[in-house]
């Protein structure tokens, strides 16, 4: 007891005595006591104006002697005697004290819950049938566990408007809004753009867009996220399909170098929808739109399905076995100087290990990866568009990524190069590259999710499984490791592209007992020097940090003055 | 623990089981004779003879969409008999209900509704677990087809069998 | 067969009538009596089941469902004839063939009739009779235990397992059963013992004749302790129900023939049902008097005896009434009786029917002795 450090202070919580640091939140420490404590306008990333009164708890603390009398004699632990309050208090605003108690039961605490959910309940439309929140509504769960079960309410519930268009991705139904202003602090608080407001008063409060404005900044469907009821809902996931159906799978988000954290929603190999995954030093819990929607192309009828040997002018689809064999030995003629290889950063780091073998197998003349710096929108989107540039720098020692690729074209022109193998990359579309460049290459393969223009002049296609089809690892700008995890299975045919190298190795000679990411990434970690020692487990859901890329995401920079102010909790 | 239970003790005539095959033939013989002589009611015939008049009101046959008085489909496609159904017979895609439509209100409705027969266990859940009161099992049981395609019942098949029921609580008429 | 010691000059012509003869008979007693009377036994066996536990049973094809056994074998005949990967070949084809086949050879020693047109209504009139019976029905197991072995399936083979021990056992009990009767008869020619049941009354009804003596009523008892052995071990040997362990489904799916489909699948099926329509002949014709009327009516005087041909087609009426008598008996057996179990079916066999057996056949000797 004498050790105990001096921020550390006691609460009871439902009986049971706790340490927590000074400040917390009664919510957070009844939270980390695994009490959990219903609420709908407290978000931990956002202020809490305490309006929806759902978190009413019983509170009390030591009385204080009166005048005259001894104070009281503590327990053999130390412990005062709790003097209980006769009115509760919101958990979600206030922050515990020394020796305070918190009930989160009692009669007191269930008769408050009981009220909030009646009142809240008594104007809410019983649409749930339709409402694309049912199944993972905070208040149908409430109201099972706490609500009454049948409505005392016999007057007209009031009208508001349904179905408003108040953004280019987002649909308001009024009805349904319970005001906790968790999507208006959002927009003001994070997007910077605060564009919500309630207009009328009482039980006609609504939920409005500023007149003149919408909700259109690329966060917009955050708020979607955050809306504990169906009141705001995506135009996109809209009416698609219910939450239940859908398999979830934890992973990141291979868009841009943040690899903000996410939760892939999947029914039968079709992704409907992708939602952020808290992670606090990466995204926060909030991804931008453009991202979060950039996922249609996955199902589309553009895909690559079945491995195509160019005949003549057209392509024609062939086996795996046939287009490897073809391959391997139009590169088995050739000297190691004459292949380049143009692998991608958004490749997993096992698949770059792959992509480093083969090259050593190969001795390439040439490796390099295509870049993608764009301009940083100043909250989660990174500079650079592909996801493990950290990585193809660690795994393929590349010191300035595609400063080779202008090399490589002159080579190829000067019939230096022969064989060009374009890994998970067009380079017509995405590099300075023209479909005329490749007409003196002896051989040009390609492996790619999508059919593009560079497959369209190759010799051998591959179709390559997308990012949510695969797992492994990436490396984000800040040179955090965190996992990448199959979502779906790929259309027809596809192939993850470390199945791909490890074949094209294979057939070119090169024998090798990878069977599986497990067998790989065991193998990046022990031939690596910066990879050595990291187990798979330690990654963990949220990942670990490997190196220090001196990068840093601006939102977690502004979240971090947010709460050293105490405005949020975090 | 096991209970024990003893073995009855058979007089001697008894363990020569020939009183028992007696007393077994007599009871055999005696069905046989009964049915023979047409004194007992036996398995009715089948496609000649029909029960459908006295199906009781409870009968699940094959189930089917049914819609309103205004012959609004009831169904707003909330896929809960999809996620209840034991075989998984149902299938539905949903719809948003364009904004002309004079039911736009309602918002959505599917836009395809599978049930696919030869999965179909009769069981009623779906009936049971429908917030809307739209699929209701109906009195048909002699469910055939050619095909494993023609067992299936699309949307258009389901409101043919299902047609339109009335009295139900409609809460998509009154002042929504 | 007499004719053929004669002289010489008519032995062709002899030759050519004694072929014809036979192949008329065997056309038809055996492809026009027994095969159909097969296949109505099967139907008759569905609606007596059908009766017993108040159902219908099949009564679509043809009046009262009488045309079932046709549709049921156009539906054999027309089933994918599936012979799966891991069997032995040769013995797969052979063991359907090696179970019907031997049912049907023991029917060229049934009389089914006294004589009609003068010509004896059995197809071969041979002097060891029930030997013949034994030595031709023993062959049957070897179908099965082929069966089960060639499946190359712990089921069939655990079915041709227990069907070996099953029919090697009772095969004792059926031999040693029938050896009273053959005493009290002094003859082993099955058309000499059914004309002396015909003078002397019926084995187990010896109400007239000899069988009316002190030595008749003794002999009764010995009989009928092997008529209930015989028709027990009947029912064993058939592997009908109550003992049809080696294809008992609740315990090895079918048993013997769980590997087998289509006609293979029917032969095996039709050879049970065969194999039972012999077994109730030879029942018949031991114990029951054979083709022979009560009270020695119409009793030919001899054996060699020519009878008018109206008594003959009643002899032959009398014997297939009789035999269709015993069939349903099975039928009605079957359905009412529940599986033994294999320990206690070996009992059954070893130490009481085996036992008693040999003491009857004493007993006889001694009653014989004595009278």
């Amino acid at each position: 007891m004498s050790e105990e450090k001096s921020d550390l202070i006691d609460v009871q919580i439902d009986g049971e005595w706790h340490k927590f640091p000074k400040g917390t939140r009664m919510i957070e420490a009844c939270k980390e006591a695994g009490v959990e404590v219903p609420h709908y306008c407290y978000h931990p990333k956002l202020t809490s104006p305490g309006n929806c009164r759902m978190c009413l708890v019983e509170m009390g603390m030591p009385p204080r002697p009166r005048p005259g009398d001894d104070p009281a004699e503590p327990d053999e632990d130390g412990h005062l005697p709790i003097g209980w309050m006769p009115r509760p208090v919101i958990a979600c605003a206030n922050t515990i004290a020394p020796n305070m108690g918190i009930r989160t039961t009692g009669p007191l605490t269930e008769e408050c819950r009981r009220g909030v959910m009646e009142f809240l309940l008594a104007n809410h439309p019983l649409d749930c049938p339709i409402c694309d929140q049912a199944g993972e509504c905070s208040l149908q769960e409430f109201s099972v566990e706490h609500g009454k079960g049948e409505s005392r309410f016999r007057e007209q519930k009031v009208k508001k408007p349904k179905n408003v268009d108040i953004g280019p991705r987002i649909r308001l139904d009024d009805e349904r809004c319970i005001m906790c202003s968790r999507c208006i602090r959002f927009t003001d608080e994070i997007a910077d753009d605060p564009v919500l407001g309630f207009t009328d008063r009482g039980s006609h409060t609504t939920l409005a867009v500023h007149p003149g404005h919408e909700l259109a900044n690329n966060y917009s469907l955050n708020t979607v996220d955050i809306c504990p009821v169906g009141a705001l809902t995506s135009n996109d996931f809209r009416f698609q399909m219910r939450v239940w159906f859908m398999k979830e799978v934890n992973t990141i988000d291979p868009n841009c170098g943040t690899g903000c954290n996410i939760v892939v929603h999947s029914r039968q190999d079709e992704i409907y929808r992708i939602t952020p995954r808290e992670n606090n030093d990466v995204n926060s819990a909030w991804i931008p739109d453009s991202h979060r929607l950039n996922y249609h192309w996955i199902n589309s009828e553009l895909r690559l399905t079945d491995p195509l040997i160019k005949d003549g002018k057209s392509h024609r689809q062939t086996s795996w076995e046939d287009a490897i064999e073809l391959s391997a030995s139009k590169l088995s003629g050739l000297k190691g100087s004459e292949i380049a290889i143009v692998a991608s950063a958004r490749m997993t780091n096992e698949e770059l290990f792959m992509v480093r073998r083969l090259a050593t197998h190969l001795d390439a003349g040439y490796v390099d990866i295509v870049p993608r710096m764009e301009k940083s929108d100043g909250y989660l989107i990174s500079a650079d568009r592909n996801p493990n540039t950290t990585g193809a720098k660690l795994i393929l020692g590349l010191e300035d990524p595609g400063s080779k690729l202008g090399k490589i074209k002159d080579a190829i022109i000067k019939d230096e190069v022969k064989a060009l193998l374009v890994l998970q990359e067009n380079l017509i579309d995405d590099a300075d590259f023209a479909a005329e460049d490749f007409s003196s290459l002896e051989f040009l393969l390609t492996s790619y999710p999508m059919a593009n223009p560079t497959a369209e002049a190759a010799d051998v296609v591959l179709p390559g499984a997308c990012w949510a089809e695969k797992s492994g690892t990436m490396l984000n700008v800040t040179g955090r490791l965190q996992r990448l995890n199959q979502a779906i299975d790929g259309p027809g045919q596809t192939m993850q592209s470390w199945e791909i190298i490890r074949d094209l190795i294979q057939n070119t000679g090169g024998g090798n007992g990878i069977y599986s990411t497990q067998d790989l990434f065991n193998l990046l970690t022990s031939e690596i020097p910066d990879f050595v020692g990291v187990t798979w487990d330690q990654i963990g859901d949220l990942g670990m940090q490997l190196v220090d890329t001196g990068e840093t995401i601006p939102l977690l920079e502004k979240e971090r003055q947010r709460i050293a102010k105490g405005l949020i909790v975090g | 623990m096991a209970i024990v239970v003893k073995r009855p003790k058979l007089k001697w005539w008894e363990h020569l089981y020939l009183p028992a095959i007696v007393g077994g033939m007599r009871v055999t013989l005696g069905h046989l004779i009964k049915t023979l002589s047409g004194k007992k009611k036996v398995t009715m015939q089948y496609p000649e003879e029909k029960w459908d008049e006295n199906l009781p009101e409870h009968y699940r046959g094959a189930p089917a969409l049914v819609t309103d008085e205004q012959d609004r489909e009831r169904c707003v496609a909330c896929q809960l008999c999809e996620f209840i159904c034991p075989p998984r017979a149902i299938t539905i895609k949903p719809e948003e209900i364009p904004s002309d439509d004079k039911w736009a209100k309602v918002e959505k409705r599917p836009k395809a509704f599978d049930i696919d027969m030869i999965r179909c266990i009769y069981c009623g859940l779906c009936e049971e677990v429908c917030p809307e009161q739209a699929i209701f099992l109906r009195k048909d049981y002699a469910i055939t087809g050619t095909s494993r395609e023609e067992m299936v019942h699309d949307k258009e098949r389901l409101y043919e069998i299902g047609g339109k029921r009335v009295g139900l609580v409609n809460k998509w008429n009154g002042l929504k | 067969m007499n004719s053929l010691t004669d002289i010489t000059p008519f032995l062709a012509a002899d030759i050519l009538h004694v072929s014809i003869a036979a192949t008329v008979k065997i056309v038809a007693f055996v492809f026009m009596t027994i095969l159909p009377m097969v296949a109505l036994s099967v139907w008759a066996e569905r609606r007596v089941s059908a009766a017993i536990q108040d159902r219908v049973g099949p009564n679509r094809v043809g009046p009262f469902g009488l045309l079932q056994p046709v549709a049921d074998g156009i539906k054999f005949l027309l089933k994918e004839d599936f012979t799966p990967n891991h069997v032995r070949k040769g013995y797969y084809w052979l063991a359907p063939a090696l179970t019907m086949v031997p049912a049907l050879l023991t029917c060229a020693v049934l009389p089914f009739g006294s004589k009609l047109f003068g010509e004896k209504m059995v197809i071969a009139d041979l002097n060891v009779g029930p030997l013949f019976v034994f030595a031709i029905a023993s062959l049957t197991v070897y179908g099965i235990v082929l069966a089960g072995w060639s499946s190359n399936s712990k089921y069939p083979f655990l079915g041709g397992v227990r069907a070996t021990s099953q029919m090697i056992s009772y095969e004792i009990c059926l031999g040693l059963s029938i050896i009273p009767v053959i005493m009290i008869y002094g003859e082993l020619n099955l058309g000499s013992i059914v004309q002396y049941q015909a003078e002397n009354g019926w084995a187990i009804l010896p109400l007239w004749g000899e069988g009316l003596s002190v030595k008749g009523f003794l002999l009764w008892i010995p009989i009928i302790i092997s008529f209930i052995i015989f028709t027990t071990s009947m029912f064993a040997e058939t592997n009908r129900l109550p003992f049809d362990l080696p294809e008992c489904e609740t315990e090895l799916v079918a048993g013997y023939h769980t590997e087998y489909s289509s006609m293979k699948f029917a032969l095996f099926f039709l050879g049970e049902y065969a194999a039972m329509i012999i077994g109730s002949g030879l029942a018949v014709t031991l114990f029951l008097g054979g083709w022979s009327l009560p009270f020695g009516w119409l009793t030919p005087e001899s054996a060699a005896a020519d009878v008018p041909w109206w008594h003959g087609v009643i002899h032959i009426l009398t014997f297939f009434a009789k035999v269709i008598g015993f069939i349903l008996f099975f039928i009605v057996i079957r359905w009412t009786l529940p599986r033994f179990r294999y320990d206690q079916l070996m009992r059954l066999g070893w130490v009481f029917f085996f036992e008693i057996a040999l003491i009857n056949v004493i007993l006889t000797a001694v009653i014989l002795w004595i009278a």
